[in-house]
């Protein structure tokens, strides 16, 4: 039963993925390798590793925008075939359309599922006040900041009800204020909706700050190198205290554990001013 | 040889430039002088053409053609104004346009879209379709006289043969403009094939296919002129040919003023029908 609202709060989907390899054709080359991990319903899992290790294939995999060649996955005991609204991937950039207003983007997904127009907008109405962009709904989307932009984008997204939320390094373009406010809302907003969360993200503090366990991926071919859970009072995470250093710090190890390296480049270049000293400790 | 050759003497399309921010209109002062300079150089032109007229008057071996000047022209154009004469020679031109424009729309915006969309479909067309588009409309006369039963149709079928480029080029051109995630967050969201082409595709390449339809427009106009020099008895290009004829040189004047007005109001109407599905902002 796509975009329709949920008759009571859901618990959130159970995601399997199983034995997925995956190449590219054209190059011929391994990207993903025998991958397998599940994540538990409202559970928010933070995919970890340096740039093409092949986490967004993997993300793209779990959406059903990219078949893997072999392997499966499955959303709540369904194998994923190809993309749904019940599984909806956001993006580095916002990607809106930019001859649509606010309304008619955020309403887009419900508007494919034939929902009446007074449903829409109100759906609209409420998903606007979510992301703290009341009284926006005319606006045009070129007019919005880069922050504004991918708030939309997240509405547009919960707009249909999914159950998945899969954030393909949806923050990373944003500055450091903006891109916490982000995290802190996302995660607050999955866990109203009981949406299972999953993040691709190069940044260990934004891992910590968002999500109970990483996946720490190694490349060529990608692959699951270690799983860490994430300590500590998930609210003194976001406000980034004194448990959150304590994480990002055990996360930092396993993660040069598994990689076998320390997290220069994307990692420090993203990262608090904090990390940066962290990492530049174990060089 | 490239596929947006045609687009390279588009008229700029001009970007709702802050329309939705409700940006004030310009200033009183400037309104005024800008339309200062519109009617200097209609008045420059009208001073040239009565200059013209008083020359060939005043040359014993030229003073047959005095009817070209302005006054006598403005009075047949009036006299034709209101007994109808006017509406009545343009209305058969004006079905003509629009059959030609219908059948270049009708063939010219799909046949883009695939040269758009599929490379291969690019490559194969490219030399064929530059090919026939350098080859002068009116060259294809003879065969259109012999080809059609009527002379109506082969007077549409030269318009739509004129006006069937830049409406591909162009739309080509938009499609190839469009970005690729604008598919992809549209199937994640539910988007069936004809959401994606009414709802992502055809306003996404809206500007652009109307910006090509604007110089359409532009060459049909022309072409229609000496098409109608054909065996027709209706429409401006019959009426300039039978003034010839009668050596009612004022009502040739009168009509030529006719057809550049009316191409002048048809280029303005495309200007805003572009500036209304406009979306893209200047960088």
């Amino acid at each position: 039963m796509p975009a329709t609202r949920p008759k009571k709060r859901r618990p959130g989907a159970h995601i399997a993925v199983a034995g997925v390899n995956h190449h590219y054709r054209r190059s011929g080359s391994d990207v993903l390798s025998d991958v397998n991990f599940e994540v538990q319903p409202c559970e928010a899992v933070a995919l970890v590793g340096r740039s093409g290790c092949g986490k967004s294939t993997l993300l793209h995999i779990i959406s059903g925008l990219t078949l893997p060649s072999a392997g499966e996955v499955r959303i709540d005991g369904a194998l994923v075939t190809g993309p749904s609204p019940q599984w909806i991937v956001m993006f580095q950039q916002p990607h809106l359309y930019p001859w649509m207003t606010v309304e008619q983007n955020v309403g887009l997904g419900l508007k494919f599922a034939g929902r009446p127009r007074a449903e829409i907008s109100e759906r609209v109405r409420e998903l606007l006040h979510l992301v703290e962009l009341d009284g926006y709904s005319r606006r045009n989307v070129q007019e919005l900041s880069g922050g504004q932009q991918q708030r939309i984008a997240l509405a547009r997204s919960l707009a249909v009800y999914p159950e998945v939320l899969l954030l393909d390094e949806p923050f990373s373009a944003l500055d450091g204020v903006t891109r916490r406010a982000l995290q802190r809302d996302v995660r607050r907003i999955a866990v109203d909706m009981g949406i299972t969360l999953v993040i691709v993200t190069h940044d260990i503090p934004e891992a910590v700050a968002m999500a109970d366990r990483a996946l720490i991926m190694t490349s060529d071919p990608g692959r699951i190198a270690d799983i860490v859970p994430i300590e500590g009072d998930r609210t003194d995470r976001e406000k980034r205290g004194a448990f959150a250093q304590a994480s990002q710090k055990a996360l930092q190890t396993a993660f040069e554990r598994a990689t076998g390296r320390t997290a220069d480049g994307p990692l420090a270049q993203t990262s608090s001013g904090n990390l940066k000293v962290i990492a530049a400790g174990h060089r | 040889m490239s596929l947006g050759l045609a687009i390279d003497d588009a008229p700029a399309v001009t970007p709702v430039e802050g329309a939705a921010a409700g940006r004030p209109a310009a200033t009183g002062r400037s309104w005024f002088r800008s339309t200062g300079y519109v009617l200097l150089g209609i008045g420059i032109l009208l001073a040239l053409w009565w200059v013209g007229g008083w020359v060939v008057a005043s040359n014993p071996s030229t003073a047959n053609f005095a009817d070209f000047a302005p006054v006598p022209t403005f009075e047949r154009l009036w006299r034709m104004a209101i007994s109808g004469e006017a509406v009545r020679m343009a209305l058969p031109s004006l079905g003509r346009i629009g059959g030609g424009l219908a059948w270049a729309i009708a063939l010219g915006v799909p046949f883009g879209i695939l040269v758009g969309r599929f490379k291969a479909v690019r490559e194969a067309s490219s030399v064929p379709f530059q090919f026939l588009r350098m080859i002068s409309p009116l060259a294809w006369m003879p065969i259109a006289v012999m080809a059609f039963a009527t002379w109506n149709a082969a007077i549409v079928f030269l318009i739509g043969v004129a006006a069937v480029w830049p409406v591909l080029f162009s739309t080509a051109h938009g499609y190839r403009r469009i970005d690729p995630a604008w598919f992809k967050v549209a199937r994640n969201l539910g988007a069936r094939p004809w959401h994606m082409l009414f709802t992502i595709v055809l306003p996404a390449i809206a500007q652009d296919s109307l910006a090509g339809i604007r110089l359409a427009v532009g060459v049909a106009w022309i072409v229609l002129v000496p098409a109608e020099f054909l065996g027709v008895t209706s429409g401006l290009g019959y009426a300039i040919n039978d003034a010839r004829d009668t050596l009612e040189y004022d009502r040739l004047a009168a009509t030529v003023v006719v057809i550049g007005m009316i191409g002048f109001t048809l280029d303005f109407m495309c200007e805003w029908a572009v500036r209304r599905v406009s979306w893209a902002r200047e960088e």
